[in-house]
């Protein structure tokens, strides 16, 4: 396979992945604002934050829902905008066109095509509609994905960008919240920091797991365990870490030969699955959150190199 | 004028009676659905033509024009006769110009022609292409102005596009019209990326051992034709390459992989020569594969087509192939060409001043309906203009008559109606010739209108050829 279609698969998941975690951030900004008590202002600077747009609102610009939504969702000078990823998918898309089936292609060409229309007064009418939309279209292409493409390299690419950014989305995630998760402030949570809390939760659709799971016992370590070292849930550190292993071995597998990314992300793995959630918080969160975001950085280095793109 | 429903106006043409049948029973309302749902297809399907610096949707839709423009069993033979006499003349011609020049010596092409020509590659003299093909594709736009009367309009040896509209078209068809298909009566087109494939296979260079490995060349996604290039290289299964894909070492040429350099034996071209190799076409340009050049030369990479092809589609070498039939081949030419003034010869010059406002005027160099006077259709301004245009520069423009192409039942707002058209097959060639029974109609769809360019309101529609 050229290197070049093999770069386009592994970002042009990257994109959509970050696509739609900038949309599920909207949401989890959407119900903070309505939280009793709520400062409108910090709790969407939070959310640009974690998208990492903070450079598209200089100091003392308002930052409300309306001037979030337009920035994080239409904005094509933002480049963790919505359009600007689908834009960058798609650009991605056309360039390996012959390495996508046709419903791969078609799910991704009517979003795009659709989110194109898409105008300011329409998302302030009716926001949840279009977050919504923009979720089922990152989900009919996985499924496309998950259904018609040949398990071949391909996937492979395909799947290693789309774990890696889901993990780096969590970490972000994490990051702007880390404070309310530490274990000094408190055991117990007042209600605010509850319902931040299960808004994040929301913003991963996560709210029944972590019922199912914790049974709603909203600890810090619980939620952190979750987020973090949680085997089973798909958003978790620890699930992306493995899935992004499993598609760096099959292409080991395939190609007969090892590079410093599985090294490294196997290694990763390892220290996931032997962490405890205490020995992170002695070594500090946040060191630990900035430490992985490093490592993910390494990881998308070391895997272009290895395979000459 | 001729039609070619209902020919000089004496009933439905027999090759015409399921369409006529079809369109009477399926009523106005019925077809006009039908093309939205194929409109639909397309958009969905992402074929869209890429025109830049225009404003408006950089990514178009060629109008596809519901009703299919229908061939007879006889009539396509003659066709098919003509096109393949024709190419096989265009390629001796290539080899005889980049080697002895016979033809030059025997005075029947002009040498200035030909050596002063800007399309003339003196790199390629005396280089011999695998199996001495330099066109491997060559589509040749054809036009009907009566019942027997075929005429050639121009040759498109390097790099002719639109052959996915002839493929998509059938598709849209057959999933929008099935009941038209039923009686089985239509020769299938879906094998032509099969073809073009072997073709390609079968030139393969003297340094190739083993299976040939093929790849397709393209600019890039932001060129007009890149679906179509994205779309054949999936059908042929092939790579559908970049110029930074590419890198020669060792008189061999090599793509970039996930698992290191891999050989690439023929290069299926849909790149100008120019943007080829910088080393050797235009040293200005950041474009293009450093050294390619070299290994074609060196037998150790074939590209289709040869470099230096176009001149064989200049628009006036193409006054010379009727000639050129007769002296490679010895015979006589099954289609006729279009009568043409060239206006750097002083007498056909005069008679083209005279007579602006009845012939077209077409630049040498143009292409795409663009720097086109179409005489009967034109203002005295914008033929003073031409007439300043023709004096300043005789040998960049010839002429030729305004035809009555013949026009072919289409659909319009109001209804059924019939709209010029031309015709282009695509004729392959390899260690034989290769030709699929079909090819793309391309209809002016503005009433009256002579211009079916995509670039000038122009659409496609489906071409069958019956069965015997």
């Amino acid at each position: 396979m050229l290197s070049r279609t093999a770069e386009s698969l592994f970002w042009m998941a990257r994109y959509l992945e970050r696509a739609e975690a900038t949309a599920r951030l909207v949401e989890m900004g959407r119900r903070m604002a309505m939280l009793p008590g709520a400062y409108g202002q910090e709790e969407w600077s939070s959310v640009v934050a974690a998208a990492g747009a903070g450079a598209a609102f200089g100091p003392g610009a308002r930052v409300g829902e309306a001037e979030v939504c337009r920035s994080l969702i239409l904005d094509e000078d933002n480049p963790s905008s919505i359009r600007a990823c689908f834009d960058r998918a798609r650009n991605n898309a056309r360039a390996v066109r012959t390495a996508l089936t046709a419903e791969m292609w078609e799910g991704l060409n009517d979003g795009w095509r659709w989110l194109g229309g898409v105008e300011a007064a329409t998302i302030q009418r009716d926001l949840p509609a279009t977050l919504d939309r923009i979720r089922s279209l990152s989900a009919l292409f996985r499924g496309a994905a998950q259904t018609t493409m040949l398990r071949g390299e391909r996937y492979d690419f395909l799947s290693a960008g789309a774990f890696l950014e889901r993990a780096d989305m969590t970490l972000r995630l994490l990051d702007v919240k880390y404070f309310v998760l530490l274990p000094e402030t408190g055991l117990v949570l007042d209600n605010r920091d509850r319902y931040r809390w299960i808004s994040l939760l929301h913003a991963t659709s996560a709210v029944r797991a972590y019922h199912y799971l914790y049974r709603g016992d909203f600890s810090p370590s619980k939620i952190a365990h979750f987020m973090i070292l949680n085997r089973d849930f798909p958003c978790s550190l620890a699930f992306c870490y493995s899935g992004l292993r499993a598609a760096l071995n099959r292409l080991a597998d395939r190609y007969g030969a090892r590079h410093d990314c599985h090294a490294t992300v196997e290694k990763a793995v390892r220290q996931l699955q032997d962490r405890e959630m205490d020995d992170i918080f002695d070594e500090g969160l946040h060191e630990f959150l900035l430490e992985t975001l490093r490592l993910n950085a390494q990881v998308s280095g070391e895997l272009s190199r290895a395979y000459h793109f | 004028m001729f039609d070619e429903m209902t020919g000089e106006g004496a009933g439905i043409r027999a090759p015409y009676s399921e369409i006529a049948a079809w369109i009477e029973a399926s009523g106005l309302d019925t077809l006009h659905r039908h093309t939205a749902e194929a409109e639909d297809v397309f958009r969905r399907v992402g074929i869209t033509f890429a025109v830049y610096d225009e404003g408006g949707d950089p990514e178009r839709l060629i109008p596809f024009d519901l009703i299919p423009r229908v061939f007879a069993a006889d009539e396509w033979r003659r066709l098919e006769r003509g096109i393949r006499q024709r190419a096989l003349a265009l390629n001796a011609f290539l080899q005889d110009i980049y080697h002895r020049g016979e033809i030059l010596r025997a005075g029947i092409v002009p040498e200035r022609l030909v050596y002063r020509n800007a399309a003339f590659e003196p790199a390629m003299v005396g280089v011999n292409p695998p199996g001495r093909v330099y066109s491997h594709v060559v589509g040749i736009d054809i036009v009907r102005t009566g019942e027997q009367e075929f005429q050639v309009l121009e040759d498109n040896c390097r790099t002719p596009s639109g052959v996915s509209y002839m493929l998509e078209n059938r598709e849209c068809m057959m999933r929008t019209c099935p009941e038209l298909f039923r009686g089985g009566n239509i020769e299938p087109v879906d094998v032509y990326p099969e073809e073009l494939r072997r073709t390609l296979e079968e030139v393969a260079p003297p340094a190739c051992s083993g299976d040939p490995v093929i790849a397709l060349l393209t600019p890039g996604p932001f060129n007009s034709a890149y679906y179509e290039h994205s779309f054949l290289a999936d059908l042929m299964g092939i790579e559908l390459v970049e110029p930074q894909d590419l890198f020669v070492d060792e008189g061999l040429c090599w793509m970039r992989t996930t698992q290191g350099p891999q050989r690439v034996d023929v290069l299926y071209r849909r790149i100008d020569d120019a943007f080829l190799d910088p080393l050797s076409f235009r040293p200005d340009s950041l474009l293009g594969v450093p050294g390619l050049f070299s290994a074609y030369r060196a037998g150790g990479v074939t590209l289709c087509s040869a470099p230096g092809t176009g001149i064989a589609d200049d628009k006036e070498v193409y006054v010379y192939v009727p000639e050129m039939i007769r002296f490679y081949l010895g015979q006589e030419p099954i289609l006729q060409n279009v009568p043409t003034w060239r206006c750097s010869n002083d007498e056909e010059r005069a008679y083209v001043l005279e007579r602006l406002d009845e012939l077209v005027v077409k630049e040498v160099h143009g292409s795409g309906g663009y720097g086109m006077l179409i005489g009967p259709h034109s203002s005295a301004a914008e033929r003073a203009e031409f007439a300043e245009k023709i004096k300043r520069d005789p040998e960049g423009f010839i002429a030729q008559p305004t035809l009555e192409l013949s026009s072919s039942p289409s659909l319009s707002e109001t209804g059924v109606a019939g709209r010029h058209v031309d015709f282009r097959p695509y004729c392959l060639i390899g260690r034989t010739i290769r030709l699929v029974p079909g090819g793309l109609t391309r209809v002016a769809l503005r009433e009256g209108s002579l211009v079916v360019n995509s670039s000038q309101g122009g659409g496609v529609k489906d071409t069958w050829v019956l069965a015997e």
